[in-house]
């Protein structure tokens, strides 16, 4: 049986609580100006948003239960998604699905972390089972040493070269020069990319996100309504979700998009190609490759050539992250995984902060989250289209 | 092969001493069951009863067929190093004070990928691995290359997991039995740089060790000023100290009078308790100094210390008694890192068994298991044939076992 589709279910509203390196306030304070920002934004009143989609690795020892109350809601439709990278494109799936099917009328998804001088360390040590058994205890500073054993199984797997992680990195900073919110507005070249220090080799300090605190959100309601209180809008054409995929590959190398993206272009009615620009999530270069692989952008393992044949910045060929991603803006933990979808639905609605997409129609944003062991787990993307 | 380890240069007074930290100890209860493997130099990991699967991190189901029936079973450490890194930062201050530090992937050939510290002589292709404690206490996975390597020993990710006697100064609270002088040959084999053996009463004619790194120094664990006295002359240079001082008579509970039971405490408990409040203290502060920072306490306990042996009925319930505040010293010690080493010996071949029928554990014999268990970084040593057997029966049914001792 195929999927239904998600016509008259639209995302709009995109908002952006800007982000800051460390901040004394805490997750409430960041996801409760996403909330106000999205009633200023949108129009709509704070009574009518009967559902919300809440992700936040700092909200502890609250979930989306307690910010019903700590913020006034009455959602009839709640939800928390704590998955990281993943969360955006999962609360899109799982918010799309409650407007269609009427239990909720317009929903709030917000995502956002905080960032104290001390806060990244201990969400680390207690991140996982896992990751407190078998990775934290080795000195593994987070993801950092994940993601290197990963990208140098990869590189000699694959014959990827450091320059050519760079020119992603650099590509997605120069993106990131236009984009207000971005935490680096530095150009950077290639030599600086080169020359940086190592941290987890074969990992440089400009492969690896910076920790943040910040705040990003969106609207999820009916076409109708969105065109009744003048929003713009961008349409869901596709999307598809997957975890723990390839359990028994000895270390990660391809991840879920590989075994649904038929399924997921199928739906959109579009392909890889016809994208005009695609938000993948950034938190090390690698996935960026991995993602653009396993989505159909190029065949697996051509990730190398695909990077040198183009360029990545807005203006060139394949537009990628076109805000800077992560990379540059910084990751304001579980706001991460909604960094695409902002930047998505600004580009498809031709109000892009930054550098704007010409006449972009299609675009994809990709999720990936939750290093829980050796590898991440969660793995979605989303097909957008415009109006 | 790895760089041989430097003779340490004599500390700078004037220099702050680098303070102890520990890697991170937390762990859910079911990876305690690898720390508890790794605590005697094994690798155990979880293997489905229904299956066969074997996997990790360790979990509640197997992961494969969900059976709750999982079994710790010895595995075999055979892999292949699928992918390495250098880390150069790291979030917590000991490995702060310890990068860059090398970490690998390491695929068993058993099945599952294991996250392993990396001996420097590993590189991508075959390795080994082992389970170790690290100075936290709890089990982490080290690969070692797959064949033995020249200096292999002096790796620094190792030499934090071991407690290699090589250049460091041990004291043996009792070195005119048997053992203590056994020890005192096989540590000076194995490199150390001072051996200091205690003499209760030095008026009496020690037996002479012939290697001048072996110093005799007046100690009796009976008399707190005596080990106060030598605490304060070598307290701040000991990084291992080796309890083997013991009173053992062949005596029941049915045995007129407390006096011996009495004498066996004063030395086999009051005795450890004694040195611990002398000695622990400058221990846990040297316990990062430089490249031979102080390492391990070891006790020299009884088999019978699990389960009592009613024909040394008193001895048994003495080295119980040591036991129990050796776990005490542990919990104590590890907040430093240093090593708590509990030694479980069936009947040693001495004066005081001497009617107890072979297989006896000799001197010598007991000597080495103890060197190598420094040297390999164990935490509860069970040394022989009885005490293995012994251990193994008292794992099966303790009331068994303790039956079973009322006729030996």
């Amino acid at each position: 049986m195929s999927r239904a589709c998600y016509d008259g279910v639209v995302v709009a509203s995109p908002v952006t609580i800007p982000y800051v390196r460390y901040s004394t306030r805490d997750a409430h304070w960041f996801l409760g100006r996403a909330l106000a920002a999205l009633v200023k934004q949108s129009g709509v009143k704070k009574e009518q948003l009967d559902g919300l989609c809440v992700s936040s690795f700092t909200l502890f020892p609250d979930t989306a239960v307690g910010l019903t109350q700590h913020f006034g809601l009455s959602p009839r439709w709640l939800d928390h998604i704590p998955m990281g990278g993943a969360s955006g494109v999962v609360a899109l799936r799982r918010a799309a699905r409650a407007v269609q099917a009427g239990d909720a009328g317009i929903v709030a998804c917000i995502a956002g972390d905080t960032n104290h001088v001390d806060s990244f360390r201990q969400n680390l040590a207690n991140f996982s089972r896992f990751a407190r058994d078998a990775v934290y205890p080795f000195g593994a500073g987070g993801p950092n040493a994940s993601f290197a054993l990963l990208t140098s199984y990869y590189m000699h797997q694959y014959g990827i070269e450091p320059r050519d992680f760079g020119k992603l990195c650099v590509a997605q900073r120069d993106n990131a020069l236009k984009f207000p919110h971005a935490l680096f507005r530095k150009p950077l070249t290639l030599d600086e990319y080169l020359n940086a220090r190592p941290i987890a080799e074969p990992l440089r300090l400009f492969d690896c996100v910076m920790p943040c605190a910040g705040a990003e959100a969106f609207l999820v309601l009916a076409e109708d309504r969105a065109r009744s209180l003048d929003l713009p809008f961008a349409r869901i054409l596709g999307t598809i979700e997957r975890h723990n995929a390839f359990p028994d590959d000895p270390i990660q190398i391809r991840g879920g998009w590989a075994l649904d993206r038929d399924d997921l272009f199928a739906q959109a009615g579009a392909g890889a190609a016809d994208m005009d620009f695609a938000e993948v999530y950034d938190d090390y270069p690698v996935i960026n490759v991995m993602q653009l692989e396993d989505l159909g952008f190029c065949p697996k393992g051509d990730g190398a050539g695909f990077v040198r044949r183009n360029s990545f910045t807005v203006g060139g060929t394949l537009p990628l992250n076109t805000s800077g991603g992560q990379l540059s803006v910084g990751q304001a933990g579980a706001a991460g995984g909604y960094l695409g979808f902002t930047e998505a639905v600004r580009q498809l609605t031709g109000r892009a902060l930054g550098a704007q997409v010409e006449n972009a129609r299609l675009g994809l944003v990709s999720g990936f989250g939750m290093i829980n062991y050796d590898r991440g787990l969660c793995g979605g993307a989303v097909v957008l289209g415009a109006a | 092969m790895t760089e041989p380890l430097a003779r340490p240069k004599p500390r700078n007074p004037v220099r702050a001493l680098r303070l102890p930290t520990l890697p991170p100890g937390a762990r859910s209860r079911a990876a305690l069951r690898l720390t508890a493997a790794a605590a005697e130099g094994r690798l155990e990991l979880q293997h489905c009863f229904d299956c066969a699967t074997v996997q990790y991190p360790p979990r509640a189901a197997c992961q494969k067929c969900l059976s709750h029936r999982l079994e710790w079973r010895e595995t075999d450490g055979a892999g292949e190093l699928i992918s390495d890194t250098v880390l150069h930062h790291s979030n917590e201050l000991y490995y702060r004070e310890r990068v860059p530090l090398r970490l690998g992937l390491v695929r068993l050939d058993a099945g599952p990928s294991l996250l392993a510290h990396l001996h420097g002589d590993c590189t991508l292709g075959r390795a080994r691995l082992r389970a170790q404690l690290d100075r936290s206490g709890q089990a982490v996975v080290v690969a070692l290359p797959p064949q033995d390597t020249t200096n292999m020993a002096d790796d620094p990710m190792l030499r934090e997991m071991t407690c290699d006697p090589k250049f460091r100064k041990v004291l043996i609270t009792d070195g005119k039995g048997a053992v203590g002088q056994a020890l005192a040959r096989a540590l000076v084999e194995a490199g150390a740089d001072i051996v200091w053996i205690g003499i209760a009463e030095p008026w009496k004619q020690a037996p002479r060790l012939d290697a001048k790194q072996v110093e005799t120094v007046p100690l009796d664990v009976t008399d707190e000023r005596s080990v106060r006295d030598l605490a304060g002359v070598i307290g701040g240079k000991v990084d291992i100290l080796i309890n083997t001082a013991e009173f053992h008579r062949a005596h029941g509970v049915a045995d007129r009078g407390t006096e011996t039971a009495r004498a066996e405490m004063e030395v086999n408990y009051l005795g450890l308790l004694r040195l611990a409040q002398a000695f622990g203290p400058a221990m846990r502060a040297r316990a990062a100094e430089g490249t031979v920072p102080a390492t391990a306490w070891v006790n020299l306990l009884s088999i019978y210390a699990l389960s009592a042996l009613p024909s040394h009925g008193t001895f048994s319930a003495s080295k119980a008694a040591a036991f129990a505040l050796s776990q005490n010293l542990r919990a104590e010690m590890h907040q430093a890192g240093i090593r708590v080493m509990n030694v479980f010996p069936g009947p040693i071949d001495d004066e005081w068994n001497q009617l107890v029928p072979p297989p006896k554990l000799g001197a010598p014999a007991l000597a080495t298991a103890i060197v190598r268990a420094l040297r390999d970084g164990v935490e509860d040593l069970y040394p022989g044939d009885i005490a293995q057997d012994i251990v193994a029966r008292f794992r099966e049914s303790q009331k068994v076992l303790e039956r079973e001792l009322w006729d030996q």
